[in-house]
């Protein structure tokens, strides 16, 4: 049998709620911060729920006014990010080997602010203000096209689509691709821009969402016992991932190994965890076998923890169910209590939050615990960052979507 | 009243930076659309639905064909522009 192929993390960028590129995003983390506010805007007036997490840098302060103009508030957001990611790899400008380039980088709802004012246009003046470029800024593959056309990606330029798992999953597909041989370099990630009243109105209909609107910075806190639903975030994370032996004969600085992923699907319920964690438990076992690790390894986990009463725990049961007695040697971080949640957007950031972690050897903080839930027993990182211990150690980040998606990457310290 | 072609020029020169982000400098009459300004079919249409606001003037899919140059656009906005 050949030997499979590793794959590694060699650069890494972020636009995000607590900053505007992966090192203020790290140090947002670090410090604790929350990127959580109110809404000011009229529109957000009449909602039960008045406040998200905005980025911290808009797209204006970064991109030419024609790009803004071009493309969807999502695909600004990925771009942003996977300039930062390709720089931060050591690339500059389009690569070499366009062929042996891919793209994997998703969204949860893809151009959603556009299609409404297009729609809004619509009707106020009629079919001639529907701008020629409504369809390749509304389409969900619209960030991962623009990155590829940014970077001249020729091997496969793929958008997966798996609500809250989105980003994460584009991430383990990646990591295939350049298994399988497809590609030697693939940018990855997962970007959203949803803010806006009508899935913020929808989400809130589902009693997903957290109504504290007199405390919006204390609104996300996973684990804590009055948890009342997650906070929308919006934002893009981009990894740049790379075969070992392609990032070795270039000489390029690896962050981290990106191990394996494991994936499941419920197959319970459209929106509704399955209590037990069944589908979270199968995914976490494969990413066990597929990276090769045995459950002491862990040694940290970006938890999905949205701050949802039933899915915190279903989580975390799945978790000990898996690694038994070892569980409790895992720095669990909840970072959706600073940045929120991101939707598509999410898994990516929280990777790039996990790579970061194993690099620096430090595992962020979760904020907004006051009472620690009862039913979770595991050591969750609370207020202050916590050291990871030195020598080979792996980290976990997990992500599911409605729809019952299930996705768990695997990293390994470099 | 109707504007000069040197009027419509600067004005149309506004458009085309806007839409296409090209230097409104460049948008000189004898430059064409596609071959020297980078506006493709897309960004035409952009350029043509502001331009119909902004001179009041109705350019159909047909006469859009026959722009090919700054200065084809210019004299189609001249003739056809409200009196």
């Amino acid at each position: 049998m050949t030997a499979r192929k590793s794959v590694v993390v060699t650069g890494v960028g972020a636009t995000t709620p607590l900053g505007g590129d992966a090192a203020s995003f790290w140090d947002g983390l670090l410090a604790g911060r929350s990127g959580v506010r109110t809404l000011t805007e009229d529109w957000a007036e009449p909602l039960p729920v008045r406040f998200a997490a905005r980025i911290a840098v808009e797209p204006s302060e970064l991109l030419k006014p024609v790009e803004i103009r071009r493309l969807d508030r999502s695909a600004q957001f990925a771009l942003i990010a996977a300039r930062e990611a390709w720089k931060d790899a050591g690339f500059e400008g389009k690569f070499a080997e366009p062929t042996r380039l891919g793209v994997m980088v998703g969204s949860g709802i893809g151009g959603v602010t556009t299609l409404l004012s297009a729609y809004d246009a619509l009707v106020a003046k009629g079919p001639r203000a529907v701008g020629p470029r409504t369809v390749p800024m509304l389409m969900p593959n619209s960030p991962a096209a623009y990155v590829g056309l940014e970077f001249d990606a020729r091997a496969g330029v793929h958008a997966p689509v798996s609500a809250c798992a989105t980003g994460a999953e584009a991430v383990g597909h990646a990591i295939e691709m350049i298994r399988s041989g497809r590609a030697d370099v693939v940018l990855a990630g997962g970007t959203e821009a949803a803010i806006h009243p009508l899935p913020i109105a929808a989400f809130a209909n589902m009693m997903a969402m957290s109504k504290r609107n007199d405390e919006p910075e204390r609104a996300s806190r996973p684990y804590d016992v009055d948890r009342d639903g997650f906070v929308l975030g919006e934002g893009s994370g981009i990894l740049v991932l790379e075969s070992a032996e392609h990032a070795a004969a270039r000489g390029a600085r690896v962050y981290a190994e990106a191990a394996g992923v494991g994936f499941s699907a419920d197959s319970h319920d459209i929106a509704q965890p399955e209590p037990d964690g069944r589908g979270v438990a199968e995914a976490l076992a494969n990413a066990l076998v597929d990276a090769d690790l045995s459950p002491s390894d862990i040694r940290h986990l970006n938890a999905h923890a949205t701050s949802t009463p039933r899915g915190d725990i279903a989580e975390v049961m799945a978790f000990t169910k898996v690694l038994g007695s070892a569980a409790e040697n895992v720095a669990i971080s909840a970072t959706k209590s600073m940045h929120g949640h991101l939707l598509g957007g999410t898994g990516a950031i929280e990777s790039v939050a996990t790579v970061l972690a194993l690099h620096h050897r430090q595992a962020p903080p979760t904020i907004n615990v006051d009472q620690l839930d009862p039913e979770i027993t595991l050591d969750v990182v609370r207020d202050k960052p916590r050291a990871l211990p030195e020598g080979q150690i792996a980290a976990l980040n997990d992500s599911f979507g409605f729809g019952g998606h299930n996705v768990v990457v695997a990293f390994r310290s470099a | 009243m109707a504007l000069t072609q040197e009027e419509i020029l600067a004005d149309l020169a506004e458009i085309v930076e806007e839409v296409a982000g090209v230097d409104k400098e460049e948008v000189q009459l004898d430059k064409s659309f596609t071959g020297d300004l980078d506006v493709d079919s897309l960004t035409m249409v952009e350029v043509v639905v502001a331009a119909e606001e902004k001179f009041g003037v109705k350019i159909p899919d047909d006469a859009v064909k026959d722009l090919s140059t700054v200065g084809d656009a210019v004299s189609y906005i001249e003739k056809n522009q409200a009196a």
